[in-house]
């Protein structure tokens, strides 16, 4: 399974590299991380007359914390991103999505950015930036714009982007001290795809509910997926608001099925995670 | 067609220059480059981790990592971490333990296993699953593998503070 | 004198490591694609995208013209190899349509090879396959296992009358009398997916045809090299002096490379067109399409049973759906054939009825992999068992002990027909429940249920076929051979080598035989060296399957062995002035038997023997022995085992946790135990994959979509837990050394016990499920759930 030719250039600069995806439109790719491109061009199921390999450009790397704001460029390797303390310390929900993505092998090339850009409805970056209000920074031809994550991600590997755009950096708003976060992740083996997956984050309140709840799935549906009735009902009820946030969920989302599981499975899966996840906020220890 | 470039990378610890055409992954490179038998294919997919070897000291997919990305970079096959000396213990126990069967996951298994070596830790067994999951063996059924990893790295740990 | 009572130091029985492995470790390996010859070029194939169509039109103009191709061939450029289809004489009624290596008018599965492009480069040869135009008229299609004998249903090679490749019926004892005296009569339908070996190193071969000496040498990722040998040469019209075989490190095989492969014998025809070596080396997605699958199987099961747990009686009806041809050489029907054989054989009882069906479709080609049957005829009884055993309320342990054969009953003809030679079930079963800790393990499964945590124990009593004779292929015409043969060699210097048909493929054959040879003489291991894989150099040889390689091989070199040591001790007892009955060997020495003190040095044997036979009158050193062995008195060597399971499922999820396995086999003498135990645990995950996560998944249009190990599910360290092997040994008698086969049992056991334990966790909710794979939906289905 051997790609087909392509050229390559690798810019030194963010204007120089979308020049070049100007120039070539779609017949051009962005190399990041390339663990979703290059399996795709080995099987030729994606065949770019070039290659624009982003990794010289040095300002897409970094982890900043600019104090109510965690800016993470979009090169940052996975990885990187399990081995930050600034990650650890003041977006706990980031990493704990880390150990649930494919396997080290995958992650220490693999990128933050390249993960939201590919926008596979089963991946964990796109439904914990969902979750956090994540910034999307976007460079084009006519400069930066800001896409909020509520509006970036449009459906199966669809996002905000044009052709001619690169994602650069995602700000993140600084999270509460206090703020317990858990991603469950349902599999058949360790390692593989979400077959339903949540990423959520709560702060618990002084009577014992959660207040400031932000719940989103992965892999049940063509895009993450936030609904405002379900973190409503948590805060209103806390375990007794689950069965209501179930039915929001229900409502509100149009469940997809995959190769292994009807939508009904997936409706049921992501109830069930729904229910582990709010227990574990509620409960939380550490 | 796409025209060759230029690269300038370390091979197991010696310099190299070559004049590679974009779209040669780092294994095939290797193979037809070098001659070299540890870096292998499995899928060209991602998945088996066959492929697996170390550039500046991390391990990757050698499948999904382009020759060219090689350019001032630092890549160790088997080959040289064996010559290095740096898995022998690992290298014992495997073949000690029966851990390698038909040997074609072998190299990807003891790259990917010498990360977890690093740092003196022991580690569990969950831990040691955990971290080998994205390497697939069909002879072995893995119990072998992590319990030729397990005692090392027990050996290892009590080493150092004995 | 026995194995256990052999001099020297005493190898046999113990875990000796693999000297191969270092070459593994260091990553020096040498596989088929490791090999570079001069002018070597690569082969491509197109395969067809279309399960049955007809090909009306290629041209192949725009490839050839692409930068580095050599030539572009189709199907009608083949047209000096012979058509091949593997029907076995001694399967009545089999039948199959004849194979080309290429298609030619017409393609009947998707991934059947249409064009073949040979260029400098695999990337080269790969671009020039996208240049190539084929036209297909799409034919319908045959891809359901219940409809594929149905009038209605075309039958895709009208010359042959139907889909049906070989139906066989058994009917032993009185199955209606059995039925009326039951209190219990036990029906249940099974499903088993199709599925395939995954072998890491794909297939691979580089045929190298030299035009001068009319040779063709063919290097290939194989387990039976004299076999290639044979087919090759009759294939290619050359004769079977022409075509020598190597097999150097295979890189995984579990059945899937005992086959003849259309595309590989292609290989070897295009270096002989092109006058160079040619190299294919199947990559992953094209190797889901064209290597073999095997067990997809819906079985329909009754059992008749008492209350007091007695099995009266086992009937059942198995379709299993194979490709559009039946596989050359050994077929696609041994594994119906072998079902038909042994179901519920293990157990005694009154009344017997079987009935296989084995029919083509435009799936991909279909034949034996690791266990052949077994896992599909254990598991379906051993399910029906256990469904008994719900039934009348009785512990699975208690039925089995109650119904199978007795530990003194051998031997024992089985109802179906085989003659077992002796077994053990009891003690394995007494084993395994001591290992298990089976009461503590019943004793916390109901603590936990309380805390709403499900977790099961599920147990398969099986036994497996081994040590083949010529009962299995050679009385149906087919040339693989069952015997085999081992050369023992004693240099000058006093090293020994061994020189084998059997090979190996990770497993250890070249261990145990070093092992073998080493005690068999007297000679301390190191000193032996091992050479297989090469039919120009070793003994004409069946290869590695069917469990036969310890058996079947390491007697053969247990009697080459022993024979040398003779000759040795003849030349020594000439050399020294004495008898031979006063000499030893030990540890590499010649020395007086009695006394052990040292009489001469084995170098020393052989300077003279080599370099001064002036000195010996009137005698000829023979340091160089061949002895071939083939089971005689026993078709084929059956062993026994069983197999537990204990699991935990999530019935929120769905999801399956297999906690812990269990095996106890008996294999008669364990060469290496070590080796054996690794066998096992590698059989394990053969078996556990197609049980909870495995399939090869087709649609209504004969597409396989689930071809890549993304969507593909094999298991990973994620998966498979830790698993206790145990042995009970009762040695054959039709050997010396002893040895029954070991290395399928681990899957033949396992989808059983791992049904056994998931029905025996979801037992309170009274849901059985029956449907391999079991999937997270499946479960939650038979939950109520989802």
């Amino acid at each position: 399974m051997k790609s087909a030719a392509f050229d390559y250039a690798k810019p030194a600069t963010v204007a120089e590299a979308l020049a070049l995806k100007r120039d070539h439109g779609g017949g051009a790719r962005f190399l990041a991380g390339g663990q979703s491109l290059l399996p795709a061009m080995n099987m030729r199921l994606d065949k770019p007359g070039i290659l624009i390999d982003l990794n010289a450009l040095a300002e897409l790397n970094g982890i900043g914390d600019a104090g109510d704001t965690i800016r993470i460029g979009a090169l940052t390797r996975t990885a990187e991103l399990g081995r930050s303390e600034v990650i650890a310390q003041r977006l706990p929900l980031l990493a704990r999505c880390v150990e649930h993505i494919a396997h080290p092998a995958i992650r220490s090339m693999g990128t933050f950015g390249g993960s939201l850009a590919l926008a596979d409805p089963a991946a964990e970056w796109p439904a914990a930036c969902l979750a956090l209000d994540a910034a999307m920074i976007v460079a084009g031809p006519s400069g930066e714009r800001t896409i909020p994550a509520r509006d970036f991600f449009r459906g199966l590997y669809a996002t905000a982007l044009d052709e001619d755009e690169l994602l650069v950096r995602i700000d993140l708003p600084a999270q509460p001290e206090n703020a317990r976060s858990v991603v469950l992740e349902l599999a058949r083996r360790r390692g593989d795809f979400a077959i339903a997956g949540i990423a959520a984050q709560a702060v618990p309140a002084t009577d014992g509910r959660l207040s400031d709840v932000r719940i989103a799935f992965f892999g049940i549906s063509e895009h993450p997926v936030r609904l405002a009735d379900v973190e409503q009902a948590i805060e209103s009820g806390g375990t007794d608001g689950v069965d209501a946030a179930r039915a929001a969920l229900e409502a509100g989302v149009e469940f997809t099925s995959d190769l292994y599981h009807a939508a009904a499975t997936k409706r049921h899966l992501a109830g069930v995670l729904l229910g582990r996840a709010v227990a574990e906020l509620l409960n939380d220890e550490a | 067609m796409s025209s060759e470039r230029e690269i300038v990378f370390r091979l197991n610890g010696r310099e190299e220059r070559a004049s590679v055409s974009p779209r040669l992954h780092l294994i095939d490179f290797l193979r037809t480059r070098y001659q070299l038998a540890s870096p292998r294919v499995g899928c060209e997919h991602g998945v088996c981790g066959a492929c697996t070897l170390r550039v500046d000291g991390t391990i990757v997919r050698g499948c999904l990592f382009l020759a060219v990305q090689a350019d001032g970079k630092d890549v160790e096959t088997l080959e040289g971490v064996s010559a290095s000396g740096e898995l022998r213990d690992l290298q014992e126990a495997f073949v000690e333990r029966n851990a390698a069967q038909c040997g074609f996951c072998t190299p990807g298994m003891l790259i990917t296993a010498a990360e977890l070596m690093r740092g003196g830790k022991a580690h569990d067994r969950e831990e040691i699953r955990d971290h080998l999951s994205g390497n697939i063996c069909r002879c072995t059924g893995y119990e072998a593998i992590v319990d030729a990893i397990e005692s090392v790295l027990e050996q290892r740990s009590s080493g150092r503070t004995s | 004198m026995s194995v256990a009572e052999a001099p020297g130091g005493g190898y046999v029985g113990r875990s000796v490591p693999r000297p191969q492995a270092r070459r593994l470790v260091e990553g020096q390996a040498q596989y088929v694609d490791d090999i570079l010859l001069p002018r070597m070029v690569h082969a491509v194939f197109l395969r067809s995208p279309h399960a049955h169509a007809r090909i009306t039109a290629i041209n192949v103009e725009r490839a050839e013209a692409m930068p580095g191709v050599i030539r572009v061939f189709t199907g009608r450029d083949f047209a000096e190899v012979k058509t091949f289809a593997g029907v076995l004489a001694h399967f009545q009624g089999m039948k199959s349509a004849q194979q080309p290596c290429l298609a030619i008018d017409r393609v009947c599965w998707c991934g059947e090879p249409v064009a073949v492009v040979v260029a400098e480069t695999r990337h080269q040869a790969e671009d020039a396959l996208d240049m190539i135009e084929v036209s297909y008229e799409e034919l319908p299609v045959v891809v359901d296992i219940e409809t594929a004998l149905d009038p209605a249903t075309p039958v895709i090679h009208p010359d042959i009358g139907d889909n049906m490749c070989f139906e066989r019926e058994l009917d032993a004892g009185d199955f209606e009398a059995a039925l009326d005296r039951a209190d219990h009569v036990i029906e249940r339908t099974f499903r088993f997916p199709r599925h395939t070996g995954v072998c890491l190193e794909g297939r691979s071969v580089v045929g190298d045809w030299h035009s001068a000496e009319r040779r063709m040498t063919v290097y290939i990722s194989h387990q039976a090299p004299n076999m290639v040998q044979d087919c090759y040469a009759d294939l290619l019209g050359l004769p079977e002096s022409a075509v020598r075989v190597i097999c150097k490190d295979v890189g995984g095989s579990y059945g899937i490379k005992t086959h003849v492969y259309g595309d590989e014998l292609a290989t070897c025809a295009l270096s002989m067109m092109l006058g160079r070596p040619v190299k294919f080396v199947a990559d992953r997605l094209e190797s889901f399409i064209s290597d073999i699958h095997s067990r997809d199987h819906r079985v329909k099961a009754t059992m008749a049973v008492t209350n007091e747990g007695k099995i009266l009686a086992l009937g059942f009806e198995d379709r299993l759906a194979v490709g559009p041809y039946s596989v050359y050489p050994r077929g696609s029907a041994v594994e119906g054939n072998q079902i038909c054989n042994i179901s519920g054989q293990w157990y005694t009882l009154e009344a017997y009825r079987a009935r296989i069906e084995t029919v083509f479709t435009n799936m991909g080609p279909y034949s034996n992999y690791r266990a052949v049957g077994h896992p599909v005829s254990v598991g379906f009884v051993e399910g029906m068992v256990d469904a008994a055993a719900r039934t009348i309320g009785m512990d699975p342990v208690e039925i089995r002990r109650r119904n199978l054969i007795p530990d003194d009953a051998f031997p024992h003809k089985a109802l179906s027909g085989p003659l077992f030679e002796v077994m053990s079930h009891h003690r394995c079963m007494d084993e395994i429940t001591r290992l298990m800790g089976y009461e503590g393990l019943r004793a916390e499964q109901t603590a936990l249920r309380e805390k709403g945590v499900y977790r099961g124990i599920g147990f398969a009593s099986m036994i497996e076929i081994t040590n083949p004779s010529a009962m299995f292929y050679g009385v149906g015409g087919i040339r693989v051979s069952a015997q085999d043969g081992c050369s023992v060699k004693m240099e000058p210097g006093g090293s020994i080598v061994v020189l084998h048909g059997c090979g190996e493929q990770g497993q250890g054959t070249e261990t145990i035989y070093a092992q073998i040879a080493a005690d068999a003489i007297g000679v301390p291991m190191e000193t032996v060296r091992l050479v297989t894989g090469d039919t120009e150099v070793t003994p004409y040889g069946g290869g590695t399957w069917a469990s036969r390689g310890a058996g079947v091989g390491g007697e053969a070199t247990w009697q080459a062995a022993r024979a040398l040591r003779k000759n040795i001790l003849a030349l020594a007892a000439m050399i020294t002035q004495s008898q031979p009955g006063e000499l030893d060997i030990v540890g590499g020495i010649v020395v007086d038997r009695a006394t052990g003190e040292e009489r001469i040095s084995l170098a020393e044997c052989g300077r003279i023997a080599y370099f001064r036979p002036d000195t010996l009158d009137n005698f000829q050193p023979e340091l160089m022995v061949t002895r071939h062995f083939v089971p005689k008195q026993f078709p084929f060597c059956f062993t026994n085992g069983v197999l537990a399971c204990h699991l935990e499922v999530d019935i929120d999820t769905g999801l399956i946790r297999p906690l812990k396995f269990w095996c106890v086999e008996d294999c008669g003498t364990v060469l290496n135990p070590q080796l054996v135990d690794e066998q096992i645990r590698g059989g394990i995950a053969h078996g556990l994959g197609p049980t909870l996560y495995e399939q090869c998944l087709y649609d209504e249009r004969g597409q396989l979509m689930n071809g890549s190990l993304v969507d593909y599910l094999v298991p990973t360290t994620g998966e498979m837990p830790d698993t206790v092997v145990g042995h009970i040994a009762t040695p054959t008698q039709e050997s010396e050394i002893g040895a029954k086969g070991a290395g399928e049992a681990g899957t033949a056991g396992t989808p059983g016990a791992v049904m056994n334990a998931l029905n025996d966790a979801l037992a309170p909710f009274e849901a059985e499920l029956t449907d391999m794979p079991f999937t997270p939906e499946k479960v939650l289905q038979a939950l109520g759930r989802a």
